[in-house]
């Protein structure tokens, strides 16, 4: 197996992760009430605890492939620029409003779900226990936005409007998540990560289910956004790297 | 414990039964059953640990007790090392631990797994209050004060309480 698809495939896994903690932890302290600030805080946390586990790891496969110790999950997270993220571009758009934020999470969540039930038996040993792990939590996650997609959309007028302007909103950005990048297929066919094609039904039916209950239209699939997977990204990553990178880029090597 | 003699793995084990929780200092790691692996070779100590959540902060503080205390009982050297598989899960808490989680005033988590499913707007499970045992109880939020808490609340004495989720 190539190493360098190992690589590219756990860092993309990584830089989902990352970003969309990063996005979401914007909300700490800022939420439209205590208890679901705290939990959108504490899925970041989780979220941030997977990348950190990613990130270790495709460390380690750059290390190996360059006869090196130099690379480290701390290098990895804060000096690359935007280019060399591989995240999809769903995870780095802004926050928008509460309901924006939470559908997000949601259509993220219930493809992280779908995609660490099969990493689970990647023939990787370490990404597999990454999947086996972090599964536990993401049904958490899934669970959670999925009653508050159903509870906005359900509810009252303006939560209601809100969040049809969000599906609006998020909905091109969607199909990137099921459409594989070069790297995912190889490693896909290495029996090391899975076909996000593969994922596509199980994503769109748990959707319509709960979209039905939301009383939120499914968008008819149009034109779909892609790139972020292969480093092309909207402007809004940049602004997200300016701040997490920040201190790394001003006082190299500072320690907490 | 003198220098000259040998540690055993049982006396290394005993060592860690000292090393609590950083943000539950009634449990110790032995407690919360995250320590998976003990070695000694000599004055060399081998721990495998494996993390509550992903992401929990308390880890990097745990890892650095573990081995100050260790070090501080005649070992010279002491390697941690991390396993997220089998991934951890609350029914490796002792029973002792559980005890000690009422007594603090959080309820211990259920035995059984009820929490690895999708099934939305699900019935509570059934959460014991740790002041005054009704099982009268209501959730308030699935997260709470650390990833591993919900938040609940009595209905009877009207306390609210921590829950340590079963996960």
């Amino acid at each position: 197996m190539n190493q360098q698809t190992i690589f590219d495939y756990t860092i993309h896994l990584a830089d989902n992760a990352l970003v969309i903690a990063q996005r979401n932890s914007e909300w700490c302290g800022h939420g439209p009430v205590l208890e679901q600030d705290i939990a959108l805080t504490n899925i970041s946390l989780d979220l941030l605890g997977q990348a950190r586990s990613l990130y270790q790891y495709a460390a380690s496969i750059r290390n190996k492939m360059n006869g090196n110790d130099q690379a480290t999950e701390d290098t990895l997270a804060y000096l690359r620029d935007a280019r060399e993220f591989r995240n999809c571009l769903l995870m780095e758009l802004p926050n928008g409003d509460w309901g924006q934020t939470i559908l997000r999470q949601f259509f993220f969540s219930v493809y992280q779900y779908n995609l660490y039930q099969y990493l689970q038996r990647s023939s990787d040993n370490t990404l597999s226990a990454i999947a086996e792990k972090s599964l536990k939590e993401v049904t958490y996650h899934q669970r959670w936005s999925s009653e508050w997609v159903i509870r906005l959309g359900d509810g009252t007028e303006e939560s209601h409007r809100r969040m049809q302007n969000a599906v609006h909103e998020l909905w091109m950005f969607t199909g990137e998540l099921t459409t594989p990048a070069g790297y995912e297929l190889e490693a896909a066919r290495e029996n090391i990560g899975v076909d996000p094609a593969s994922l596509k039904a199980a994503w769109s039916q748990t959707i319509a289910e709960v979209f039905q209950e939301a009383t939120l239209d499914v968008p008819a699939t149009g034109w779909m956004q892609t790139g972020g997977k292969e480093g092309r990204h909207t402007e809004h990553l940049g602004y997200i790297l300016a701040e997490m990178q920040f201190l790394q880029r001003t006082y190299p090597d500072s320690k907490w | 414990m003198t220098p000259e003699t040998d540690i055993s793995v049982q006396q290394t084990w005993s060592l860690l039964e000292a090393v609590t929780d950083p943000e539950v200092p009634v449990l110790s790691v032995l407690d919360l059953g995250i320590v998976r692996d003990v070695q000694v070779k000599g004055r060399e100590a081998h721990i495998v640990i494996t993390p509550t959540y992903s992401g929990c902060p308390a880890m990097d503080v745990i890892s650095m007790n573990i081995r100050l205390q260790l070090l501080q009982h005649g070992f010279e050297k002491v390697i941690i090392s991390q396993v997220l598989s089998p991934a951890w899960t609350t029914d490796w808490m002792s029973e002792a631990g559980k005890e000690k989680l009422k007594a603090y005033g959080i309820a211990p988590p259920n035995p059984t797994q009820q929490v690895c499913h999708t099934k939305l707007f699900a019935d509570n499970e059934a959460v014991q209050c740790p002041h005054c045992n009704s099982w009268n109880t209501r959730r308030i939020s699935e997260f709470g004060s650390t990833a591993c808490k919900a938040l609940y609340q009595c209905n009877d004495c009207r306390e609210p309480f921590d829950y340590f989720k079963c996960h």
